[in-house]
């Protein structure tokens, strides 16, 4: 490996579960700053990617680099603490506490060297999960069981909890999934305008090419557990393969 | 009262307190004695409500509690401090050091596991504490009567003496418990409980939460079991036995995780029921028990605790 | 030498399968019903106390001495037949898809009723039904003698698990039953019938708890109190194999049952402190029992 200005990289990655490869001879470098986000069809190995790189699964071969140090056999919560956080598919909430408790929760994790003798609800907590919360219009939500809320708004807390810390990359596993059609747009420009405030590498697991489009500048494609295309978003778009594998738009060709 | 005094915490453990060791001067003997032994079950299930707030529940806490017992006995017996304050407090210390070493090996398990392998490390103890006859095998050694500051209380003061003493000392326990749960990590524990993989992707570790319950567990059940062995003036390895452990399950499934005073009531809840039917069921007690236990859970499946957060909340929400 | 050894091989093995045929029920219940069920010593020792009941009975009828063995099976199927409606409709269908902790704890409160429903039954004596041993003669290994009972015990666990196995891995209500173990909600999407495949399992565990307890009876006193034994022995014996794996309550119960039988004759001291041991150390190094599931991706 070389030193070089990349702030997450992997080199040739090698993964399989059984029979399946959720990863083939990946190599991928991201700076900092860049909107990336990662398209492909289920079981292509985007999932899989991202959870290499946050620690929860080892890969076979290769090694993953963070600000050039090697994170590959680090655990979620060291690599975590390092400046990498995620968001979920499924919204990973506390699902009895409110908005507020759960923001409140992501803040004490991100703190070092607790007392355990003050409360956690006191006066400076509470000013920076009124800030999050306006951040990501969950104003209104603040004081709500998350269990009850509607969907887009349990994706807005997920991510946003994964933003307390203030990582140098997060990683957004399908952000609009499981959302409804009107609210996708509203949801991603919400997103967008809550992490447009820091120097924030955002990586993200997305399946509508309108939003890939409208949101990243850099695309990278999967297909197989191989990527087939990493580009500026217009020309991976336009790809062949890309079209063929990922997107779906063949071109009739003739027969 | 403004609804700011009846919140404070102070303000109710003092109260409470005071109520409790005013009360203890014009109620019979018998029921000081429950009243003490129902503290010393609380301890206990006081740990084990801290353990369920990180989403564990110890099957097996006859084990801190015989360790408790027998340190408070065998200070007693062979190095002669006869002090029940000093002898709580180091059964608390040093149950709470056992937990800490246990601690790791346990904090890797989860659910059912966890419960089992604490039954087995309490199971354990009572394997070794009956077969060591130099400390009475299975039939267990008498303590020596208590001193208070260098005093011995006469005989028919010595139980409130112990219940005073007892009160006062859990009180203070519960207050800084109580404190433990508002603060930060009490607050990451509850999260651990809903979903440890989040709260370790939010950078925290469920394994320290899990080591630090424990030992705080550890020391509460040690504490307790000391209380129970200087209230009965006697300690055996029963201290440890399994069916003991359940009646501390029992207790803070009654109690539920959200109060530290509902703990302490059904406690006093399963004293009385036993006591009670021990004197007119003899032969039947365990049958009433196993009854009274089944339609407790049925009927109040968040514990007594949830009606106490209810109504503290009503004064909060003004 | 041999002569020591073998001993320790038969006594563990005798041992071994008693353990069994309780632990068989125990984790069968489990690995369907997801329920560790402490009441299960309870059901033993009701199988023990029926048995002890009707094998007088029968003898005063005068029948041929071999149908005893047909009164004992009664006796277990009686127990399994009353208590199994009584404790999986009545009690434990109120907590299904509750913490398992929970759970274990209402189990723990039925065996509290249990011990004080055998006291308020037969009373604090103890009785004793020690004919059917005598049925099937001795046998001599040179200068070991055993009794043919015993021994017949071993081939008992044998064909109950032999039996359980077959029923699950080569019959379509076996299949349906290990269907419901992997996941109950998609089996019951598919139109099993979850609450039958339940009180069915349960009934099974329960028959298995009380015939254990039927075939013991003549080999001790039944008394009050000869339940709380089996409950952390049957444990310990799961614990071990794994929760919810008949393989592994074979070879959970014969490590406890040969450790066992060689502290007897080696380290007396040792003879109930070494089983805790045994499912101490297994929980420290494989906490899930030698033969654990695999668990599902959770994200």
């Amino acid at each position: 490996m070389s030193k070089n200005n990349d702030l997450l990289r992997a080199e040739g990655i090698n993964k399989s579960f059984g029979a399946v490869t959720a990863a083939k001879d990946i190599n991928v470098g991201i700076k900092k700053g860049e909107r990336v986000s990662l398209i492909g069809s289920n079981g292509a190995g985007k999932t899989t990617f991202m959870n290499m790189v946050t620690g929860y699964l080892k890969p076979d071969t290769g090694n993953i680099f963070f600000k050039n140090e090697n994170i590959t056999s680090l655990n979620p919560r060291v690599i975590t603490q390092k400046g990498i956080s995620r968001s979920f598919q499924i919204p990973q909430i506390f699902e009895p506490m409110s908005t507020w408790e759960n923001l409140l929760v992501a803040l004490g994790t991100s703190q070092k060297n607790h007392s355990y003798f003050k409360n956690a609800r006191s006066k400076e907590n509470s000013d920076y999960i009124d800030e999050m919360l306006s951040r990501f219009s969950l104003n209104e939500f603040a004081h709500r069981q998350v269990s009850e809320l509607p969907g887009g708004v349990r994706k807005l807390l997920d991510i946003a909890m994964a933003l307390v810390r203030k990582p140098d990359i997060l990683l957004l596993d399908e952000p609009t999934s499981g959302v409804g059609a009107e609210e996708k747009y509203p949801l991603m420009d919400t997103i967008a305008k809550a992490l447009s405030v820091e120097d924030l590498t955002v990586i993200f697991v997305e399946h509508d090419m309108d939003i890939v489009q409208n949101y990243s500048e850099r695309v990278v494609a999967f297909y197989q557990g191989e990527i087939i295309a990493d580009d500026n978003c217009d020309k991976v778009l336009k790809d062949k393969n890309v079209q063929e594998y990922v997107t779906g738009k063949t071109q009739v060709k003739a027969k | 009262m403004s609804p700011k005094l009846i919140n404070n915490i102070f303000f109710q453990s003092i109260f409470l307190m005071s109520l409790l060791i005013v009360v203890g001067i014009f109620i019979p003997n018998w029921l000081v004695f429950v009243i003490t032994k129902a503290i010393a079950y609380g301890l206990v299930g006081l740990g084990i409500i801290t353990l369920m707030r990180g989403g564990l529940v110890s099957f097996g806490q006859g084990f801190v509690f015989g360790i408790g017992g027998y340190t408070a006995g065998l200070l007693g017996t062979q190095a002669g401090l006869t002090d029940a304050i000093l002898l709580l407090f180091i059964s608390f210390i040093f149950t709470g050091f056992v937990g800490l070493i246990i601690a790791p090996l346990l904090a890797r398990y989860r659910d059912i596991f966890f419960a089992m392998l604490s039954l087995a490390f309490s199971m354990v103890l009572y394997g070794i504490l009956i077969k060591i006859d130099a400390i009475g095998g299975s039939d267990g050694f008498v303590l020596p009567e208590s001193t208070y500051f260098g005093i011995k209380p006469s005989p028919e003061y010595a139980d409130y003496m112990l219940y005073v003493v007892s009160i006062i000392m859990t009180g203070i326990v519960s207050i800084i418990i109580k404190y433990y749960y508002d603060s930060t990590p009490g607050l990451i524990a509850l999260a651990v409980r809903e979903n440890e993989l989040r709260v370790e992707y939010l950078g925290s570790s469920a394994f320290n939460v899990a080591v630090l319950n424990f030992t705080i567990a550890a020391g509460l059940g040690g504490m307790g079991g000391a209380l129970n062995g200087i209230a009965l003036g006697h300690i055996d390895p029963e201290f440890t036995y399994w069916t003991t452990s359940g009646e501390f399950v029992f207790i803070s499934i009654l109690a539920g995780y959200l109060s530290v005073p509902a703990v302490f009531l059904a406690a006093l809840l399963l004293e009385l029921v036993r006591s009670f039917s021990g004197r007119y069921f003899p032969d039947t007690w365990q049958l009433i028990l196993g009854v009274f236990l089944i339609l407790s859970i049925i009927f109040i499946p968040s514990g007594i605790g949830s009606f106490f957060k209810k109504f503290f909340d009503k004064f909060k929400n003004k | 030498m041999i002569d020591e050894l073998l001993t320790i091989f038969l006594d563990g093995a005798i041992y071994a399968s008693w353990l069994f045929i309780v632990a068989l029920g125990l984790t069968f219940v489990f690995g369907v019903l997801k329920i560790l069920n402490i009441a299960h010593g309870g059901i033993y020792a009701l199988g023990a106390y029926s048995t002890a009941t009707l094998v007088p009975i029968f003898y005063s009828l005068g029948v041929p001495e071999q149908f005893v063995i047909l009164t004992m099976l009664i006796s277990a199927l009686a127990v399994a037949i009353v208590i199994t409606p009584i404790m999986e409709r009545g009690i434990l269908r109120r907590f299904y898809g509750q913490d398992e902790v929970l759970i274990v704890l209402v189990t723990y409160a039925i065996y509290l009723v249990l011990e004080d429903v055998q006291k308020l039954i037969w009373g604090m004596n103890s009785l004793y039904v020690s004919e059917p041993r005598e049925l099937l003669g001795a046998l001599e290994f040179g200068s070991l003698y055993y009794v043919g009972y015993d021994l017949a015990l071993i081939g008992l666990a044998i064909f109950c698990g032999l039996f359980l196995w077959l029923v699950l891995n080569k019959t379509k209500s076996g299949k349906i039953v290990l269907a419901v173990i992997h996941n109950p909600e998609i089996s019951g999407c598919m139109g099993v019938n979850i609450n039958k495949v339940y009180l069915a399992a349960f009934f099974v565990g329960a028959f298995l708890a009380a015939l254990a307890g039927s075939f013991t009876a003549p080999l001790i006193s039944v008394q009050v109190g000869i339940s709380v034994a089996v409950v952390i022995e049957s444990f310990a014996v799961v614990i071990i194999g794994g929760l919810g794996s008949i393989p592994g309550a074979v070879i959970g119960a014969l490590i406890i049952g040969m450790a066992r039988a060689a502290c007897v004759h080696k380290l007396p001291e040792a003879e109930i402190f070494i089983m805790y041991l045994c499912m101490a150390g297994m929980l420290i190094f494989r906490p899930k029992g030698l033969f654990q599931g695999t668990q599902a991706r959770k994200i």
